[in-house]
């Protein structure tokens, strides 16, 4: 079968959903590729280096359509693109059924099947294709550094000859994929990053990347993420009464903002209101990722700059994953091949649609004349169910110098006791043993001791031949054998006879053996 | 030779058995120490040989030749993989040894009392000899050290025999559980006591047969009960156990050499026990009495799915790295994967890559068996790294490559306090930013235990045979 990528129509998209890299991975799975003509210029992919990975480039949309079994493309279609498309093939891109049901309709009357990228399910399994995580990361990178670009300061703290430089202090509201994203950046550029979530239980995730997690004073049970697919869940009035302070009173101390703060199905709350704003200082930045869905600051314009009349910036672009076309159509790509991979489970190059798999069943929206979304619910739970951990108390300085103290003090009166019990044990011994057995029993106790300290010696590395080596002299037991061997009795002597046969086994087989494994240890 | 001379070569044996032992501290001293041992040896037999009263040479030289040449040919032969039964195979020996030479200690007690009191005694020359002067508690005290060199030696010699069965993979290498067994072992070793008290009594040569039967019923069926993976443990604990039967021998016989030597091997078996037990977190006893322990809390379930990668994944993945670990297991050995593994190293060596290995105690199924094996690969030992020196690099390390290892590397046995092996010291190798498992299948190690490892995000599972694999990986890597 072959699978198509179609060049985006959208204005001012640059992304594509196929790769020269993503294509040698796919002619893996069994299947061929196409290429609309300049599909992925826009993301720095020539027609040549398609051509070069094997794909098939193809002069127009219709003949992609037309050619190509399964259609791959980044951006949900146009209603146009569904009418001029011939009936009865494959369709994988974002749809986002819910704000698009006329669509479905169309795609529906032809007869499509497609997979909604937007609709993967929050499960591990299907992280891999998780095209939205994916995306939001590239936003959350992408925010920072168009943050950078409008703030006139530096990110990281520094002392120069010129003077110094205070470190910039940024604040992340939300901490999903996005927002993560974002706090990663902007720690490793150095500033000071402070994040809030409503969900308590990313508190540690935002503190394993090093910002800090601004904690309300606030008790209230809270939702649990997984049942909510891993997203947040709108929160009480007086929770969000609670999280508006707090921010008005971090405002005039941050320089940069960046809002992350979504809900599935509804529009973006809004967190950061026209007098925060106005709190901020004069040059300040806010990169708001919730722009498409009304934003979370209350100036917010969509796809805009604006500068505030208190020189704050306010970026509400939301075309980031674009602005990053090349990285973020790798990793499209990506999630779309892994999508194909378990959607080809024979690896023959021929779809499956199963619609008892949680992923397949999940995404798609359309299939077989009807639309098939919204899906049940999925069987396995969401992941992100973390619940927070509590945090054991760090034993300070004394404690631990009580608690080792202890410990010596303990093995101090084991040794005692051991000493005294083997002390009367050998006493005992002594008062009914004749002296020729205590004069051995000497012997055999030094030999332990002396045992002891030099098997502790041998390096971890060397435990083989040591036991080799151990095993050979452990035939010194023939000494025995030849001492008795020359006995009148006959079943003696062949006793005897053999006993001394089979340690000289043991002695040749065993020195020969450690020898030649010791040979081998050679340094570099 | 005279009686002075002779205790002379002995100390000089003892003391050269010291320094072979003390001189695998290193790799470099060792293989000087070996001729240590080879001369102590020499020299006891030699001194041995000489005492007034051992005759019968010509029988003397043919066994030690015969002998000699058959160790000579398996030696040579055997494969460094096949270690851990060769030297399980080897105790038999010394422990079926220990039994006949009790049995004789006690047919010459009988011959040097039975002389005594016809008043010829005077004619009883060697071991009898010495026999004729003891007095009755010093007799008393030579039928107990009898006793314990007979019933540890034949529990050494079946038990051995069965752990060289299960570990050259002629016996199913699973732990039998029979109902009631620590019952059985028990009326067993009572058993074996009534007998030696019966035999202290005065009951003949019988009470010791039916202890040696008895006592060898106890090593096969002890053994039979313990699994693959803690067979270093066992191997380790019989290889302690050919010593103590020695040492019990060198009381019976009076004979010092035996008992210093005896006690060193003994010991040295003792702390490698103890050093696997560690290594395992479970007592020396749970892993004798067999299986895992038995009723633990249930351990987390485990989420999430194992992610497969092809060679060119894992090649692209260590081409940009430039720090490798590699875990071996005893999956490794299994595949004879070794020279292909050394291989890589060498090629990632040569791209100035930073290369090591991590090996944990228990890993294989002797001590040390990984490292003999990479050593026979021709893998430096410089790079070979132990758990402790190396657990901490993690962190630092870009690519993880496990072969052939699932419970040493079990995160679970830090993390979830309702496993198994919960405590067991384990590789951190999580920690490193990319870790690769080659590994046959989808199961489970010999455990059972599900590993978390599998799962994590920065997992990838290398599916195939070991071997094959690394083959595969090699053509890849530019």
């Amino acid at each position: 079968m072959k699978v198509g990528a179609l060049k985006e129509t959208a204005p001012g998209e640059a992304r594509v959903a196929l790769t020269p890299e993503s294509a040698g991975r796919l002619k893996k799975l069994g299947y061929e590729c196409l290429v609309e003509k300049g599909a992925g210029l826009a993301a720095s992919f020539t027609d040549a280096a398609y051509e070069q990975a094997g794909v098939t480039v193809v002069d127009s949309a219709d003949a992609l359509w037309k050619q190509a079994d399964v259609i791959v493309k980044v951006r949900e279609p146009s209603e146009a693109e569904i009418e001029a498309a011939p009936e009865g093939k494959t369709l994988i891109s974002f749809v986002w059924p819910a704000a698009n049901e006329d669509l479905l309709e169309k795609m529906k009357a032809k007869n499509l099947s497609v997979l909604a990228m937007d609709m993967v399910p929050r499960i591990s399994r299907a992280q891999k294709m998780d095209a939205l995580s994916s995306m939001a990361n590239i936003a959350g990178y992408r925010a920072v550094v168009e943050a950078g670009n409008n703030f006139g300061r530096f990110f990281m703290g520094q002392m120069t000859a010129a003077g110094k430089v205070p470190p910039a202090k940024v604040l992340v509201v939300g901490a999903g994929v996005a927002g993560l994203a974002a706090i990663g950046t902007s720690t490793s550029l150095g500033a000071i990053t402070l994040a809030f979530d409503v969900r308590p239980e990313v508190a540690e995730q935002i503190e394993s990347m090093g910002a800090e997690f601004v904690y309300l004073d606030f008790e209230e049970e809270q939702t649990d993420g997984a049942e909510t697919g891993g997203y947040a869940a709108p929160s009480s009035p007086e929770f969000r009464e609670k999280q508006l302070e707090k921010f008005r009173e971090l405002a005039p101390d941050v320089d940069i903002v960046i809002t992350t703060a979504l809900i599935p199905n509804r529009p973006a709350p809004e967190l950061w209101t026209e007098d925060m704003v106005e709190a901020m200082k004069p040059g300040s930045v806010i990169v708001d990722l919730a722009a498409e869905r009304g934003g979370n600051c209350t100036l917010t314009k969509k796809d805009e700059r604006i500068v505030t009349d208190n020189d704050v910036t306010i970026i509400g672009y939301t075309d980031f994953p674009s602005r990053m076309a090349t990285q973020s159509s790798n990793l499209y790509a990506t999630n779309i091949r892994h999508m194909l991979d378990d959607l080809t489970p024979e690896k023959d190059g021929k779809p499956v649609i199963d619609m008892e798999d949680d992923v397949i069943r999940g995404s798609l929206v359309c299939h077989e004349g009807e639309i098939t979304w919204p899906p049940p619910e999925p069987k396995t739970k969401a992941i992100g169910s973390a619940k927070p951990k509590k945090k054991e108390p760090e034993e300070t300085a004394e404690e631990k110098a009580a608690r080792e103290e202890k410990a010596m003090k303990a093995s101090l009166n084991r040794t005692a006791i051991m000493l005294a019990v083997g002390g009367l044990l050998c006493l005992g011994l002594g008062t009914v043993a004749p002296p020729s057995f205590m004069q051995h029993f000497i012997v055999f106790v030094l030999s332990v001791f002396v045992g002891y300290h030099v098997i502790w010696g041998v390096a971890h590395s060397l435990h083989t031949p040591l036991m080799a080596i151990t095993n050979a002299i452990s035939s010194i037991i023939i000494v025995g054998a030849l001492l008795q061997i020359a006995s009148g009795n006959s079943v003696v002597f062949v006793l005897a006879a053999a006993s001394v046969l089979m340690a000289s086994v043991n002695i040749f087989g065993g020195f020969l053996v450690t020898r030649r494994m010791l040979a081998m240890f050679k340094r570099s | 030779m005279s009686i002075g001379l002779i205790t002379a070569a002995y100390v000089v044996a003892a003391v050269l058995f010291i320094l072979a032992l003390g001189g695998l501290s290193n790799q470099e001293k060792a293989k000087r120490a070996i001729w240590y041992g080879i001369a102590g040896m020499l020299l006891a037999v030699a001194a041995t040989i000489g005492t007034p009263g051992v005759g019968q040479y010509l029988t003397i030289a043919m066994m030690v030749i015969v002998g000699g040449v058959v160790g000579w040919i398996v030696a040579k032969r055997v494969q460094m993989t096949q270690m851990p039964e060769l030297v399980a195979g080897f105790h038999s020996l010394v422990g079926l040894a220990a039994v006949f030479i009790g049995i004789n200690a006690h047919l010459e007690m009988g011959v040097a009392l039975a002389a005594r009191d016809a008043g010829t005694a005077a004619e009883l020359a060697g071991f009898a000899a010495t026999i004729a002067k003891k007095s009755a508690v010093e007799l008393n005290i030579l039928q107990v050290e009898l006793f314990l060199g007979i019933l540890i030696g034949a529990i050494t010699f079946t038990g051995s025999i069965i752990a060289y069965g299960k570990l050259s993979g002629k016996l199913s290498s699973a732990a039998l559980t029979l109902p009631g067994r620590h019952l059985l072992n028990l009326v067993a070793i009572i058993a074996c006591f009534a007998l030696g008290a019966l035999y202290l009594g005065g009951a003949g040569l019988w009470t010791m047969i039916a202890v040696a039967v008895i006592a060898g019923l106890i090593g096969c069926h002890l053994i039979m009960a313990i699994g693959g993976a803690d067979m270093p443990v066992v191997v380790s604990m019989l290889n302690s156990y050919s010593g103590w039967a020695a040492a019990a021998i060198g009381f019976t016989l009076g004979n010092d050499l035996l008992i210093v030597t005896g006690a060193l091997v003994g010991s040295s078996g003792a702390i490698l026990s103890y050093i696997m037990c560690k290594g395992m977190n479970r007592s020396f006893v749970s892993v004798i009495l067999g299986g895992w322990g038995g009723e633990s809390s249930a351990a987390a379930a485990v989420d999430g799915e194992m992610i497969a990668a092809d060679a060119d994944d894992v090649a692209s993945a260590v081409n940009d790295a430039d720090s490798v670990i590699i875990v071996p297991g005893y999956g490794m050995a299994v595949a004879q994967a070794q020279t292909a593994v050394s291989e890589l190293t060498k090629k990632l060596r040569g791209q100035g890559k930073s290369v090591r290995f991590a090996i944990h105690p228990v890993a294989g199924r002797l001590p040390g068996h990984m490292n003999v094996l990479l050593a026979e690969a021709k893998v430096p030992y410089d790079i070979v790294l132990e758990m402790e020196e190396i657990n901490e690099d993690f962190p630092d390390t870009d690519v993880v490559i496990i072969i052939g290892a699932n419970d040493i590397v079990n995160p679970a046995a830090q993390d979830d306090p309702g496993s198994p092996i919960a405590g067991m010291p384990v590789l951190e190798v999580w920690k490193a930013r990319q870790v690769f498992v080659c590994k046959r299948g989808q199961g489970t190690g010999y455990s059972g235990i599900e590993n978390p490892l599998f799962f994590k995000d920065n997992t990838r599972m290398f599916y195939g045979d070991a071997k094959a694999s690394m083959e595969a990986l090699l053509k890849e890597l530019d």
